[in-house]
């Protein structure tokens, strides 16, 4: 079996306050092959984005990794010093923030910005370097490059602004891509070019990639696999029809009956009662039971694991038809 | 551009023009301007003539006019205390006045931004604390205690440098300058820190904040996240974006640093416009302080026109804002 790109292993994220450390990821476990793009769902909240920045290196004090491991392609980086890690982050993973609008710094030509990072990772000349940024620069889709090259971020749209951000997270040739909400703040006509461009240069470069959104219909048009997640922990993970089509824990059931179709009957959409549990008052047993339609008495005491079942691997109590094979790796 | 400029030099114009009705009302309106010149027992007649050789019976908008065309050309009649051309004068003081503000300026910039940034950097470290307390002794003591703090303590006590005057100056051109010498330089250095060190912490807070601020943006985060090294994204992204609301500021202070001066020319007995202005308010010397209005504002209004353009140079932004206006 070949290494994964992304292994991430029982990773425990927590942010201390004054009175207590609250955990942001409780336990998450999953992989990422070469080429594959993992889609990672959940409200806001679910510790999404915090997964992301953990894998690069970003938690800011007072959040801190607080255990687990993660592996870049079978190296262990969770652990190494930040200068090591500040050498892999732009180079081996590269990363996409929300906002297009506030990711590129106003005061400098994004040509500037761009040959910047290429020369903090690669070994190339100033010319190479802004030859390979113009070349970037057509490859993410942006019209005469070479003349674009020497603009200002505030004078592309959105969308174009968000073309350069992903030229910026492809710049080095990275492993792999964290893309975090990249759409979110976009057009809706805008968001499909971004998503496609995105998919595209996965499989071109078979670049592995982490999307992080909370749009059902991202996950379903791009990735190979889908996580999701709910209060820290991952609730299901599997191929992504699977998922969709056939969600076996209550949540992801919930998540999937609030996607509005167009071709649906006129039915309302389902809601799922309550709100997500604050992290200081994570109730004991499985986090979702006071929300879950299906609790029984072992959900308010006891914790599930995620299990395989068939292609996916879920945590809950319904499905614990194996008490003793707890899956930490699933099959992609 | 070269459009917005011009409307800002324009604005700059009617700003002159109204200060120059202020400096002007002033002959009006603080007393006859002849019982300054003449002495008491000077006849009628004798006080007439110079009344009338002064111009002084012409109609109110006919004096201004004349006062507003010399004015423009540096001419701003004759001092009643020293009987000379109030422009010669003027000329005569202003280099100290101006090598102490310059001084005065780079002096806050260099240690307000310096110390700005590192405490903006290194929160938590007992130097950050000690700026910290050092910027709120130079926001909260007077100007002309601190001088006279110094004064005690490097010439009184330890005798290391001059309590007053400016040492010996060299002469280039009309231009008198005490950068050349020994003792010009061991003159300027209390004055410098007396005047500057309001500015200074003014600054180093400024920094400070813009920093911090700055420091929080997604676009340092996204620098992160690209794997810059830490000095490039302090020094080069952070930075640039910090100074563009401290040079409006820094430039502002320019003026209020040559205004100010006052207080300090006077605690140093410092041979500049400010002496020079205070010399004319205890004898009503009102030709000296209609001219040194109008020169401080013209000094204002040209700090205030470069700041507007230097913004322009440095935030990209702003560019394409003004080629459009609104």
């Amino acid at each position: 079996m070949t290494i994964p790109v992304l292994s991430v292993r029982n990773l425990e994220v927590e942010f201390l306050t004054r009175r207590s450390a609250l955990r942001a990821i409780n336990g998450v476990s999953f992989d990422i092959a070469k080429g594959e793009v993992l889609g990672v769902v959940g409200e806001s909240g679910a510790g999404k984005s915090v997964t992301g920045l953990a894998v690069i290196g970003l938690i800011d004090p007072p959040g801190r990794i607080a255990g687990g491991e993660i592996y870049l392609s079978g190296t262990r980086i969770d652990h190494l010093p930040p200068e090591e890690i500040r050498r892999i982050r732009g180079k081996r993973i590269g990363m996409i923030f929300q906002d297009p609008l506030t990711s590129l710094n106003p005061l400098y030509r994004i040509g500037d910005q761009i040959v910047e990072t290429i020369r903090t990772h690669m070994n190339l000349s100033e010319t190479a370097a802004r030859k390979r940024a113009i070349d970037l620069l057509a490859e993410v889709g942006i019209p005469a490059p070479e003349k674009r090259i020497d603009a200002y971020p505030h004078e592309f749209s959105g969308g174009m602004r968000q073309r350069v951000v992903i030229a910026l997270a492809i710049c080095a040739e990275p492993e792999l891509i964290i893309a975090d909400e990249p759409t979110t703040a976009l057009d809706v006509s805008v968001q499909a070019q971004i998503i496609s461009l995105i998919k595209r240069l996965g499989r071109d470069h078979g670049t592995a990639v982490m999307l992080v959104t909370h749009d059902m219909g991202v996950i379903a048009e791009t990735s190979d696999r889908v996580a999701v997640m709910y209060s820290g922990r991952i609730a299901e993970i599997g191929p992504v029809q699977d998922v969709v089509q056939n969600p076996l824990h209550p949540y992801a059931k919930g998540l999937m009956g609030a996607i509005p179709t167009l071709a649906g009957e006129d039915k309302r959409l389902v809601q799922i009662p309550g709100s997500m549990p604050r992290l200081s008052a994570i109730p004991p047993g499985c986090s979702f039971n006071p929300r879950c339609a299906f609790a029984f008495d072992r959900c308010r005491v006891d914790r599930p694991e995620p299990l395989k079942h068939g292609s996916h691997a879920v945590a809950c109590h319904l499905f614990d038809t194996a008490p003793n094979e707890t899956v930490k790796e699933t099959a992609a | 551009m070269l459009a917005f400029t011009l409307r800002r030099a324009i604005q700059a114009i009617g700003v002159m023009i109204a200060v120059g009705v202020i400096a002007f009302s002033m002959f009006r309106f603080a007393g006859d301007p002849v019982n300054q010149i003449v002495s008491l027992d000077t006849p009628a007649a004798e006080r007439e003539a110079v009344r009338k050789s002064l111009g002084l019976d012409d109609p109110v908008p006919v004096q201004f006019a004349r006062y507003f065309v010399n004015a423009a050309q540096f001419k701003f009649g004759v001092s009643y205390q020293f009987r000379q051309p109030v422009s010669n004068l003027l000329m005569e003081r202003m280099p100290a006045t101006l090598e102490l503000a310059a001084c005065a300026t780079v002096f806050a910039m260099v240690f307000g931004i310096l110390m700005g940034v590192y405490s903006a950097l290194r929160r938590d470290t007992i130097l950050t604390k000690f700026f910290q307390a050092v910027s709120l002794i130079g926001i909260s003591l007077p100007t002309f205690l601190i001088g006279i703090l110094l004064i005690y303590l490097f010439s009184v006590t330890l005798g290391w440098l001059p309590s007053f005057g400016r040492g010996d100056v060299v002469r280039i051109g009309w231009w008198t300058t005490g950068l050349l010498t020994l003792s010009g330089l061991k003159a300027l250095i209390m004055p410098s820190i007396t005047l500057g060190l309001f500015q200074m912490t003014l600054i180093m807070r400024l920094v400070r904040a813009e920093m911090l601020e700055v420091l929080r943006t997604d676009y340092i985060r996204f620098a992160r996240a690209r794997g810059l090294t830490t000095r490039a994204i302090h020094f080069g992204h952070a930075l640039k974006n910090t100074l563009v609301p401290v040079i409006t500021v820094a430039g502002l202070q320019f003026g209020s640093v040559i205004a100010f001066a006052i207080i300090t020319e006077t605690v140093f007995q410092w041979p500049g416009m400010g002496l020079l202005f205070v010399q004319a308010v205890q004898n009503v010397d009102i030709p000296i302080m209609a001219a040194y209005l109008l020169m401080v504002s013209l000094i204002f209004v040209t700090i205030n026109l470069i700041v507007d353009i230097l913004y322009t140079v440095v935030d990209p932004r702003l560019r394409s804002t003004i080629s459009r206006p609104a």
